[in-house]
């Protein structure tokens, strides 16, 4: 009977054509005329043309991207720093299904969407900035290079983009009204979350290992043999912060969605990822002074990017874990709330000094991105925001779907 | 690049099995190096006139372009800017100094190093390149996606890019002429051009021998130090020169470890983590629903994974 009322709702969802966009009535049409709508359309407008110069006149026409400086804002934001802040995926389906801490559950959909959104997004970014995207397989199935940090990168990051897709499907069932469907991506939980751990764990680490072959290139400040770790431990911190940014921000966006959730319960799960926030930073922190102690670079320290490092050491990783230190211990929600914003600047900071300011510092030509790769980078971030509300305004992922047990 | 039948294995395996195979295939590639049999390159910096003949010889036996009238090369004016290898001159000589008034300037010839275990050959994710057995390394276009992980591997900043290309974006760098020696046909073009000989073509352990010799035979004209006998592991191309290699543009920090090295450690861990994480994960699930089952009995038979799939219809 269940099963019934499931294929009813499929048909109904699909006959309702709720993945079109509704019948062009005046009124409806105005509704859409909001200020985000505004300006996305005029983003988007703008990253059409560039996308075409790119596609059509190539790397040179569209980036300021040298010999020396082989990657530039597309491999250092939309990569690194776009890798790091999907790791909330990971992080959340961990704590609820893997350590049982099934009050944090509300919490895991947004993220694993977050996730998803954001590797499908890198794998865009990456298409705008290999030489020949079309030929993005090759790693895989036509000629392996495996001595290369490089392609342990494709390959989880080919994997756990499925593995996120297959984690996000429960909520696409729902929407449909696929029960069975649902039972059988619900049934997956637990395994799809191992492996998608242990993917993260292999290529957020690996993204750090980049560099590694690079000891010259890199400012002494910012190589170490330990980047693997550093980077891993970052994008953990980086998935709590971009967790408690995210809520916040549903939470004013998509209000509608998050009536009937507790204010009060919700504050918890705050203040709960905020003192894990402050552990983890901790330990990345000191893990950044042994990195620092190995490399002897106290000589280093006074010179301007002696100065810059401090900034990012004790600006952007003291300072916020400090903040949620005191936040969790007093209470107040709204200090963690800062604190992770800081922590994703922070790390976002992190990402692009590796990438960019400290790598060839020393170049005769430093690099400075094109204004076509900021449009080429602020258009595939807001694709990305209007899928995740197309999503949202669809399926059940800030809330539960009354019909449905929770997935714990 | 055919496709064997142990790669294809490998990468129809879980990404977790292939790079867990990459660690040993590193080492295999890093198995000491004898070497001695390899071509090789020694360029004698204090001969060097700066004509740019080699420049002119290069282009026209490898680039992609016409390379022009000879005597164009002549022009000293291209010497007031430090150049870098590109997508159209695989080679390059520069001026280092004079800082003094009685002192002559340098000329330096940079091109692909031809490293003994070459970083740009570990760095690519599709192994576009490869360490020949005749020396020289040598890059397939017919592979290359276009990441650009090689250049920033290359510990002497080789590899360039062509990024004005829209379909066809590749990397361009020296390859010894592999062809030309491929074929038994003589000395690469450069240094069958240079007119003062300043570029010596040969096998790496002969060359080396001379070096040592011509150094022992003038201490004075020559600073004791053949570029490239350890750098990075060893190069095939060396260098001897009448001053430090660092005054030269030289890069100094590379080190005597071969690159490759670098990362071999990472990749190696790879199967660890691969073993132990899932374990470690499965264990905290384990514990934590054990500790579930206790305190809410009832509880226990909702959970997801308590659910057989389908039986919610
Ligand atoms: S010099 Fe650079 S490009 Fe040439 S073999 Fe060595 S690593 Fe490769
Ligand atoms: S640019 Fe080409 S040759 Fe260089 S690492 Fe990437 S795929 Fe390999």
């Amino acid at each position: 009977m269940m099963n019934h009322a499931g294929h009813m709702t499929t048909s109904a969802t699909l006959l309702r054509g709720d993945w079109l966009p509704r019948p062009s009535v005046r009124g409806h049409l105005r509704s859409y005329v909001t200020p985000f709508n505004v300006v996305a359309a005029a983003i988007l407008c703008i990253g059409a043309p560039v996308t075409v110069n790119r596609f059509v006149n190539g790397l040179a026409a569209t980036t300021n991207l040298t010999d020396d400086v082989p990657w530039g804002l597309w491999i250092g934001f939309d990569v690194l720093c776009g890798v790091a802040l999907a790791a909330g995926g990971f992080v959340m389906a961990a704590t609820v299904h893997l350590f049982g801490l099934r009050e944090y559950q509300p919490l895991v959909r947004p993220a694993i969407l977050t996730g998803f959104l954001g590797y499908f997004f890198v794998v865009i970014g990456l298409m705008y900035d290999l030489g020949r995207p079309w030929r993005l397989p090759f790693p895989m199935v036509y000629s392996p290079g495996v001595t290369s940090v490089m392609f342990e990168v494709a390959w989880c990051v080919a994997l756990y983009l499925t593995v996120q897709f297959l984690e996000f499907c429960p909520a696409i069932f729902e929407w449909l009204g696929l029960r069975r469907w649902r039972a059988w991506a619900v049934w997956l939980t637990t395994g799809l979350t191992v492996f998608g751990v242990l993917l993260s764990t292999l290529h957020q680490s690996a993204l750090g290992g980049l560099f590694l072959i690079a000891p010259g290139k890199l400012h002494p400040l910012w190589y170490s043999p330990y980047l693997p770790l550093l980077f891993f431990a970052s994008a953990v911190a980086a998935g709590i912060a971009m967790v408690i940014v995210e809520s916040m921000l549903s939470h004013r966006v998509f209000r509608s969605h998050v009536e009937h959730h507790d204010e009060r319960q919700m504050n918890r799960l705050v203040l709960g990822l905020g003192r894990a926030g402050a552990i983890v930073l901790m330990a990345y922190f000191c893990m950044k002074c042994l990195a620092f102690a190995h490399e002897h670079g106290w000589h280093l320290l006074r010179t301007p990017y002696g100065y810059w490092w401090l900034v990012e050491m004790l600006g952007f990783i003291l300072c916020p874990c400090m903040m949620y230190a005191i936040a969790a211990r007093r209470g107040l929600v709204w200090l963690v709330r800062v604190a992770s914003v800081v922590t994703v600047l922070g790390i976002v900071l992190n990402r692009l000094n590796v990438s960019i300011i400290a790598y060839r510092w020393d170049a005769a030509r430093r690099y400075v991105p094109d204004w076509q790769e900021f449009v080429i980078t602020i258009t595939i971030v807001t694709t990305g925001l209007i899928m995740f509300r197309w999503i949202v305004n669809r399926m059940p992922v800030l809330h539960d779907d009354p019909r449905y047990e929770p997935v714990h | 690049m055919s496709l064997n039948r142990r790669q294809f294995l490998k990468c129809m395996g879980l990404a977790g099995v292939s790079t867990g195979a990459a660690a040993s295939t590193a080492e295999a590639s890093t198995a000491p190096h004898a070497g001695n049999d390899w071509h090789a390159m020694l360029t004698d910096l204090t001969l060097c006139v700066g004509c740019r003949k080699c420049e002119w010889a290069c282009r026209k036996a490898n680039g992609p372009t016409d390379p022009g009238p000879i005597d164009a090369y002549d022009d000293p004016s291209v010497f007031e800017q430090r150049r870098r290898t590109n997508s159209i001159s695989l080679t390059v000589v520069n001026r280092v100094g004079p800082t003094r008034d009685d002192e002559k300037p340098t000329f330096v010839k940079s091109q692909c190093m031809h490293c003994c275990e070459p970083a740009c050959a570990s760095a690519c994710l599709v192994g576009a390149y490869r360490k020949s057995k005749l020396g020289p390394v040598i890059y397939d276009e017919s592979v290359c996606i276009g990441c650009r992980y090689c250049m920033v591997a290359c510990p002497f900043d080789m590899p360039a890019f062509s990024y004005n290309s829209p379909t066809r974006p590749a990397i361009h760098k020296c390859t010894m002429c592999f062809e030309r020696l491929a074929k038994g046909d003589g000395a690469p073009a450069c240094a069958s051009i240079c007119p003062v000989e300043a570029i010596t073509f040969g096998k790496r352990s002969e060359l080396l021998a001379l070096a040592r010799r011509k150094i022992a035979a003038e201490p004075k004209r020559y600073v004791n130090h053949i570029f490239g006998e350890y750098e990075a592991g060893g190069t095939c191309w060396l260098y001897i020169a009448g001053r430090p290699f660092e005054e030269l543009g030289f890069p100094a920090n590379v080190g005597t470890r071969p690159y490759p090295e670098l990362t071999k450690g990472l990749l190696s861990a790879v199967p660890f983590i691969q073993v132990i994480w899932p374990a470690v994960l499965m264990g905290a699930y384990a514990f934590s629903h054990r500790r579930e089952t206790a305190t809410s009995a009832n509880d226990a038979r909702d959970t997801t994974e308590g659910t057989e799939p389908g039986s919610e219809s």
